[in-house]
């Protein structure tokens, strides 16, 4: 039976790696991931989960461990932050080239020096080009959702590629909400069992990854990259199909809040996302017509859908809570990216606040759309990159 | 104990790999397959083998291989065990086959790790005493006063003794071996194979292109190692150490030949003084010392 469970997003995560019947879940303990991994541990050791739990003594050891657990034939799961997912790096490439649909939870946390433990996105904007699909959660409902879909898609045999699922640490995991567990059965129904693309099998055996030529490489980045794009159009259609069975629908790569007759749209990820909602209602009680596009899968990128809004809209401001040093916010340059090739481009402005856990508050995205907008009537865009709330 | 004869006809390492000549490391991987046949998973990671398997779309492998990051061989191992044991897969054997690099120096702590949660597999480390694939830079595990690409007047630091490191984390089985005694590396293996939680078997592989000697002689050269004692093979089983049939008589010194023989047959020491050989030969003395204890002792671990 489906039930409603009062919890913060980190246990709410075990609960849908549980959900999803996952079988091997490696992991190491770092603010604020701890509670996912404890959550997990207590469900395996009470018996409530069938799975194996390796405790392992790095970040990098439980990449490894998965993409072990992975080819060797069953479902994964490990969840980290900030550092642990830097340590990572070098395995995350390896998960994707080696096409193995593993499912981490990312509990973003803001990278040191200084040591800081509060929110941005850095650490997983950072691991941007690793191949791996990123999702970013609004709510503690989204995250359980989000993580039975992403097993969904990342199996998939036209994706077969790994996917974080993240949401801001103690915005989120932390903070306790009412989340629908859905009745298991339907969840089992929706989810099949793991079926992997290859496999260790000492019965028809192969040897993977081994050295390849400048001959062969290339083709197998290029398999990515078309994963990458059947992902795009999979998202969408697996997150209707779950709208329908389970009534939790998150608009598939955007959401798009008012965006209808918007002359601005405000683009930003995460619970930034939920906040611009109540902006946009107080805004337009002003006269302004505002509307939130929440980017929801951030790889693959949803250029197509920015467009569309692109082609409506008369600006787009970006609120990063990530900055590329030397540049701008990645969401900010996608943004960008996407639009260039059309002949009548709407005006970007970008904005850059939250960084290490600072609150960014509704009253703070009606103060940025308030600077948008007067950017807008001028026509020109006066700052490229604004630090919302410096102290200077 | 085996027999030449009961060893397997089939070979599972296939013709054309893409070795050295005199290899080794290949003479003991080849051993590895005939002792545990062919169902084994192995894990490697970046090192001689990885070039030793030959480029995409061909293999010399007969078995299972997950090729993986250098450092990372205990940890995917581990996940390799569970998902086996979750599908009830209870007869494969998990293989880590990994250089002295990725075993002594960067290895080290997926290893350890996986030792202390008592993961359920067999970690080989066969030792060239540098890090071949790269062109024979030094490793922890390199002897002191071997030349190498990155200690061209020769090393200044001892070999570190990773089987007693091993052992320290009081895992079920640890032995050392060497493919020039291959009986004495085979039934290790299929011990190890019989034997549940980590085994730890340490294999040292003359390696012709880093030790600089013709490629004729990998095996003669380890049988020098092992008949001078600058190589002891042992077992270390549930903590209780036992010398091997090959180097047990050497206890007694005047059966041990004098390193100078072992030294002096390799480039790689060509540069050793005579009190350099003299620092050498003490310190093996002063092993033997140590292994005669242990062999005394009812557990050294
Ligand atoms: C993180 C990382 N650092 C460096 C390397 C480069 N590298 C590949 S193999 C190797 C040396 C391997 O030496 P060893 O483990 O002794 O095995 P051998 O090559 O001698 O067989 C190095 C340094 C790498 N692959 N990954
Ligand atoms: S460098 Fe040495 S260990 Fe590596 S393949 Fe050549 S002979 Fe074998």
């Amino acid at each position: 039976m489906a039930r409603i469970v009062i919890d913060t997003a980190n246990h709410i995560a075990g609960y849908a790696a549980k959900a999803a019947r996952v079988k091997v879940v490696a992991a190491y303990p770092i603010t604020p991931q701890t509670t996912v991994v404890e959550k997990i541990a207590e469900f395996v050791e009470t018996g409530e989960m069938d799975a194996e739990y390796i405790r392992v003594e790095s970040e990098h050891s439980a990449m490894a461990a998965c993409i072990g657990a992975a080819a060797a034939g069953v479902r994964t799961f490990t969840a980290t932050s900030a550092h642990g997912l830097a340590l990572m790096h070098e395995a995350l490439h390896w998960a994707s080239g080696a096409r193995l649909p593993i499912v981490m939870v990312v509990v973003n946390r803001a990278m040191g020096a200084p040591w800081s433990i509060w929110p941005d996105l850095s650490d997983s904007l950072s691991q941007r080009d690793t191949g791996w699909l990123q999702f970013y959660c609004a709510d503690n409902q989204e995250v359980f959702d989000t993580i039975i879909q992403a097993y969904r898609i990342c199996e998939d045999e036209r994706v077969f590629l790994p996917a974080m699922v993240c949401l801001e640490g103690f915005i989120l995991s932390h903070t306790y909400m009412p989340v629908k567990i859905h009745d298991q059965d339907e969840i089992d129904a929706f989810l099949p069992p793991y079926k992997a693309g290859w496999i260790l099998d000492v019965n028809n055996p192969v040897t993977h990854a081994n050295l390849v030529s400048p001959e062969w490489y290339m083709e197998f980045r290029y398999k990515i990259q078309e994963a990458m794009e059947n992902a795009k159009k999979l998202i969408p259609e697996v997150d209707r199909e779950y709208g329908k069975r389970f009534g939790f629908e998150y608009g598939g790569l955007v959401e798009k809040y008012q965006c209808e007759d918007a002359e601005l749209i405000i683009c930003t990820m995460g619970t930034m996302g939920a906040e611009a909602k109540i902006a946009v209602d107080n805004l337009r009680k002003e006269g302004l017509n505002v509307g939130v596009a929440r980017i929801r899968v951030f790889r693959p990128f949803p250029i197509e859908e920015i467009r569309k809004l692109a082609k409506q809209a008369r600006m787009i401001a970006t609120i990063d809570r990530h900055i590329s040093f030397g540049m701008e916010g990645f969401l900010a340059s996608e943004v960008k990216a996407s639009i260039y090739p059309l002949n009548d481009k709407p005006l970007v402005a970008g904005f850059i606040a939250g960084l290490g856990g600072r609150d960014v508050t509704f009253k703070t995205i009606e103060e940025i759309a308030k600077k948008a907008w007067k950017w807008l009537d001028a026509g020109v865009v006066k700052k490229e990159t604004v630090w919302v709330d410096l102290r200077e | 104990m085996v027999t030449i004869k009961e060893l397997p006809k089939e070979e599972y390492l296939l013709k054309g790999h893409a070795a050295c000549a005199g290899c080794g490391p290949s003479i003991a991987l080849r051993l590895l397959f005939k002792a545990l046949g062919n169902k084994v998973i192995l894990v490697v990671p970046a090192c001689c083998t990885t070039v030793i398997q030959g480029p995409y779309p061909f293999t010399a492998f007969a078995v299972p291989l997950q090729n993986m990051l250098f450092e990372a061989t205990g940890a995917a191992a581990s996940g390799i065990a569970a998902a086996l044991r979750i599908r009830g897969l209870e007869d494969v054997t998990v293989v880590g086959w990994a250089g002295d690099g990725g075993t002594v120096d960067i290895g080290i702590q997926a290893l350890s790790g996986a030792a202390e949660r008592e993961t359920n597999f067999i970690y080989i480390c066969y030792d060239n005493e540098a890090y071949g694939n790269t062109g024979l830079q030094r490793s922890g595990a390199t002897p002191y006063g071997a030349w190498t690409t990155t200690t061209p007047t020769g090393k200044k630091e001892r070999k570190k003794n990773m089987p007693f490191i091993m052992a320290a984390h009081r895992i079920p089985y640890v032995a050392t071996a060497c493919p020039s005694y291959p009986l004495d590396f085979v039934n290790k293996l299929r011990k190890a194979k019989e034997i549940k939680g980590t085994k730890y078997i340490h294999v040292l592989t003359p390696c012709p292109t880093g030790w600089r000697y013709d490629a004729s002689k990998t095996v003669e050269i380890g049988r020098l190692a092992v008949q001078t004692g600058i190589w002891a093979l042992y077992e270390i089983e549930n903590g209780k150490f036992r010398l091997s049939p090959p180097s047990d008589r050497l206890i007694d010194k005047s059966k041990r030949k004098p390193v100078k023989e072992y030294l002096t047959m390799q480039e790689r020491f060509r540069h050793l003084t005579e009190a350099d050989i003299e620092k050498i030969q003490r310190w093996v003395d002063e092993d033997w010392e140590y292994y005669q204890a242990l062999t005394s002792m009812e557990r050294c671990f």
